[in-house]
């Protein structure tokens, strides 16, 4: 059975207590670091939502796991809006697939 | 450009023909596996841009409302209601072959006692703005989970349309060249051989014409 998991601070994650995510609440970034690291080990742990403000400090621990099946890790927005770090992330993959930037470059 | 080192033979040659036939047809294949693996990526980015932003729109909604159900039912009420989830998520993850690169799909149900929409708390003690806001999070899930899987596919299709575009340009600019400039020395070594055996050849005709005939052919 296959979870899914979403880690950040206490008011951004508690209403996916309801949800049946299991959730993890972090202080802060490095605790939120080791915790990612736990979870990551055990194959059931599917998805990993982890909020952005997090993910950002945690960027070279995320990009450890970019390239295995899973667990897929996506930053989402927590409770001070969206930083824009989630398209940050696709517009870098896309950089790395095609040597540049051809899809976001009428937004910047 | 360092250059292939081999014995200039027939031998040689000929295998250095079939390792470049090979190599071309390697670079043909994989630049059209690399062409492919551009398109479906550039599709799923697509994709992922518009989930993107749909997932984010609706998460600020989420927060104001969720915040505003703290403020009216008290935080550790709140967490008391929450706390125990009623509805159990199920994710099945399956794979799916992208050009042989394998990507997860995530199917996800979100099954609850009474149907979708039960909550998990009485609603004596909670405001109604907790109701909403779980009900925008409900609304939000499938959105959240597709989120996941375009990422994910869209990381490791980039990871592979890297490693075959590195492919492709080793074959392209390193490997074929390489080749080409062997195969055309050793062409040129073999000429080069086989002129001087003629001459040579000759030589020893004349020498031996000179042996038999010597006299006569001085003479005439």
């Amino acid at each position: 059975m296959y979870r899914i998991c979403i880690i950040g601070d206490r008011d951004s994650v508690i209403g996916f207590m309801a949800l049946g995510f299991s959730v993890y609440e972090a202080d802060d970034s490095s605790a939120a670091g080791e915790i990612l690291k736990t979870l990551a080990k055990d194959k059931e742990n599917a998805v990993i939502f982890i909020v952005e403000n997090y993910a950002v400090e945690l960027r070279e621990l995320i990009d450890k796991y970019k390239d295995l099946p899973l667990p897929a890790i996506v930053p989402v927005p927590g409770k001070d809006g969206s930083s824009g770090y989630g398209m940050e992330n696709i517009r870098r993959a896309t950089e790395r697939a095609v040597g540049a930037d051809i899809l976001f470059k009428d937004k910047n | 450009m360092a250059e292939l080192r081999v014995n200039p033979t027939k031998m040689e040659l000929k295998k250095l023909q079939l390792r470049y036939n090979t190599a071309r047809r390697g670079h043909k294949l994989l630049k059209d596996k690399r062409d492919e693996l551009m398109r479906q990526f550039i599709e799923v980015v697509r994709e992922y841009k518009l989930l993107r932003t749909r997932v984010e729109e609706a998460f600020g909604g989420v927060y104001e409302s969720f915040s505003a159900a703290e403020a009216l039912t008290g935080s550790k009420m709140l967490q008391e209601a929450l706390i125990l989830p009623k509805k159990e998520g199920t994710l099945h993850v399956d794979y799916r072959d992208i050009m042989s690169v394998t990507v997860p799909v995530f199917n996800f149900d979100l099954m609850g006692e009474n149907g979708a929409e039960s909550y998990n708390y009485g609603f004596a003690f909670t405001s109604g703005e907790l109701d909403s806001s779980l009900a925008k999070l409900s609304g939000v899930l499938k959105d959240m989970v597709m989120l996941a899987q375009y990422e994910k596919t869209a990381q490791m299709l980039a990871e592979e349309i890297e490693r075959t575009r590195r492919r492709v340009n080793a074959l392209e600019y390193i490997m074929m060249p390489r080749y080409l400039e062997a195969i055309r020395r050793i062409k040129t070594k073999l000429e080069e051989n086989e002129r001087g055996n003629i001459t040579r050849l000759m030589k020893v005709k004349d020498i031996m014409l000179e042996k038999r005939y010597g006299q006569n052919d001085a003479e005439q």
